[in-house]
């Protein structure tokens, strides 16, 4: 399930903490970058190796909203739809989104290609309003931005 | 003024350029010092934690037992979930040095042998950008074993986060770092007593140890002549919403917040009126347009609107803002955010939620906002932790200070109810 090399990354976060528990949440954070979800099979083999319960590391995973419980599209666009950006635009994103990519929040394109989220605060209030694509922030969006942003990933 | 965090020397955030201007001094000013000197500067200084609660820094500092033999924590706080707060991310991007020297430096005034950074999950980028500071104050011998020739060392380990505000309050952030669920503790034992693996622990916010080198440096008393007495120091206003300018700003605490919002952030945009404020971040009570004169940001003066400075992110709404919408979105935040734990937050968010987007759909009833009230207040301090309180603040302030807002939409409802009572011959059955 896991490669040598990253038993051996699993290894080596265990060793920054003094109960190898703790290593739960940078080891999912360590399955989902090269998977892009957690499945249950990933759950009981992380249980297996931070000698962990299947049931906590089931109990962690959807406790935390950014493990992906299912897999999420090639592009997951994560709008913020708080205060800030809520004051500023939030609505036309996802509305601009809605409408050129014809899904709605928690839907996912039919080709695979893009997930659509909405979040809470990401914290980039200053340039509201903000969408996460992947890691990626994107700032400041107009529907312009959005729109060739939208294109150049297409 | 001078700028001392957000600093105007271009490439600040590299080493070398950190030590060229005279970083990394205060942290062998601080080791030539005994740990209790430090504290006692600290506590000179009036610094009080920039996390939301302002909290006395140096008074927290000495919670921690100078003989226990067990192991002893230093936990910052970079979680920074609360709504119109961008602050520490400043401080990553722009100061990183001056934050991890304020940390050694606490470490150091505490006996702390290692410190977890943690970081909300979505600021990958911002992690990344904190580790190399990290690195590179370790190449330099600042940060690991034996700091400075000294024999005081300590570890440094980034502790990512992965979605979920209540992370931000300090006794579920530890158990964040524990691998576990982020649910808050029960208090007592307090942190200084019983913190990560039941070891004492101290939990400071990012922004508050960046305070830390200037006021070793410069002396606490200088420290507490700047800004506002009752919050002396120096402060990020975060300021975003409807505004020309937003951003975040240094400037010394107890600024007036007109100021701040008509020069700081360059107005109102649109050349509108402004309608209302949140001063200190989503989980404090809004401000009224016609209560702003004269406000400062410090805790005495938002105290006679009943707000608070809290996290200094300053949102601001413009007169067409329907804050009816506003506060139903801010409802589902706490509901969503709500961990579940104690059911007055749990039910009572849930429940304020569905109320407020019911009035939004324009289906409220009169006896809506008494209950919202009421719901709020049966939530406040009725929780183990303060998102109770988070969420029945900005809900509580909102109903009172825009009743007739409110009472607008439910008396629409009202007006549709009774054109729709009188058109229909009967009311309508299924038949089946």
């Amino acid at each position: 399930m896991f490669t040598e090399q990253e038993l051996a990354a699993i290894e080596a976060i265990m060793s920054k903490y003094p109960d190898p528990k703790a290593a739960l949440l940078p080891v999912l954070w360590l399955a989902q970058a090269k998977r892009g979800w957690i499945s249950e099979e990933v759950m009981r083999e992380v249980a297996k190796i931070l000698g962990l319960p299947p049931s906590d590391v089931l109990g962690v995973t959807t406790f935390y909203t950014m493990y992906n419980k299912k897999p999420v599209g090639k592009y997951h666009l994560q709008v913020c739809t708080n205060i800030s950006c809520q004051l500023t635009g939030a609505e036309m994103v996802v509305g601009r989104i809605r409408e050129k990519l014809k899904i709605g929040p928690g839907e996912t394109t039919p080709d695979g290609k893009f997930t659509l989220s909405e979040v809470e605060c990401l914290g980039s209030c200053g340039t509201a309003p903000v969408m996460q694509v992947n890691d990626d922030y994107h700032e400041a969006l107009t529907p312009a931005k959005l729109d060739s942003l939208l294109e150049s990933l297409a | 003024m001078e700028r001392l965090i957000l600093r105007d020397i271009p490439n600040f955030h590299r080493i070398d350029v950190y030590e060229v201007n005279g970083g990394y001094a205060a942290l062998r000013k601080a080791l030539a010092m005994s740990p209790a000197e430090v504290i006692n500067v600290v506590k000179k200084s009036g610094l009080r934690g920039r996390g939301g609660a302002a909290f006395p820094t140096g008074l927290k500092w000495s919670f921690m037992p100078k003989d226990s033999s067990k192991p002893k924590y230093l936990v910052v706080n970079g979680d920074e979930g609360e709504p119109g707060t961008f602050k520490d991310r400043m401080i990553f991007e722009k100061n990183p040095h001056q934050l991890i020297e304020g940390t050694l430096i606490a470490a150091y005034a505490m006996g702390a042998q290692t410190v977890y950074i943690y970081i909300r999950g979505e600021y990958l980028k911002w992690i990344n950008l904190l580790q190399t500071a990290i690195d590179d104050a370790y190449a330099r011998g600042y940060a690991g074993r034996s700091i400075l020739g000294s024999n005081f060392g300590t570890e440094i380990v980034i502790h990512r986060g992965a979605g979920a505000y209540i992370c931000g309050e300090e006794s579920s952030l530890m158990n964040s770092i524990e691998g576990q669920r982020g649910y808050p503790r029960v208090r007592p034992p307090f942190p200084a007593q019983y913190g990560l693996w039941g070891n004492p622990t101290t939990i400071n916010n990012v922004e508050t140890l960046t305070n830390v080198p200037l006021i070793i440096e410069r002396g606490g008393e200088w420290y507490a002549s700047l800004g506002a007495p009752a919050l002396p120091g120096i402060l990020l206003y975060g300021i975003s919403g409807q505004v020309n300018r937003p951003g975040v700003y240094e400037l010394p605490t107890g600024m007036l917040l007109t100021e701040l919002i008509s020069d700081v952030a360059g107005g109102v945009r649109g050349g509108k009126k402004l309608k209302a404020v949140i001063p200190g971040g989503l989980s404090v009570p809004v401000v009224r347009a016609d209560e702003v004169e004269g406000l400062r940001m410090e805790p005495e003066s938002l105290k006679t609107v009943g707000s608070m400075v809290g996290t200094a992110g300053i949102i601001v709404m413009d007169e067409e803002t329907d804050v009816v919408k506003v506060t139903a979105r801010i409802a589902s935040f706490y509901h969503h955010e709500s961990c579940g734990q104690c059911t007055p937050c749990r039910e009572g968010t849930g429940w304020m939620a569905k109320i407020l987007h019911r009035i939004e759909r324009g289906e409220g009833r009169p006896e809506d906002l008494d209950l919202l009230v009421d719901i709020a207040n049966n939530i406040e301090g009725n929780t183990i932790c303060a998102l109770g309180d988070a969420a029945a603040w900005p809900v509580r302030a909102m109903v009172r200070k825009f009743r007739d807002e409110f009472e607008a939409y439910i008396g629409r409802t009202r007006i549709v109810e009774r054109a729709l009572s009188s058109a229909l011959p009967e009311p309508l059955t299924v038949k089946g």
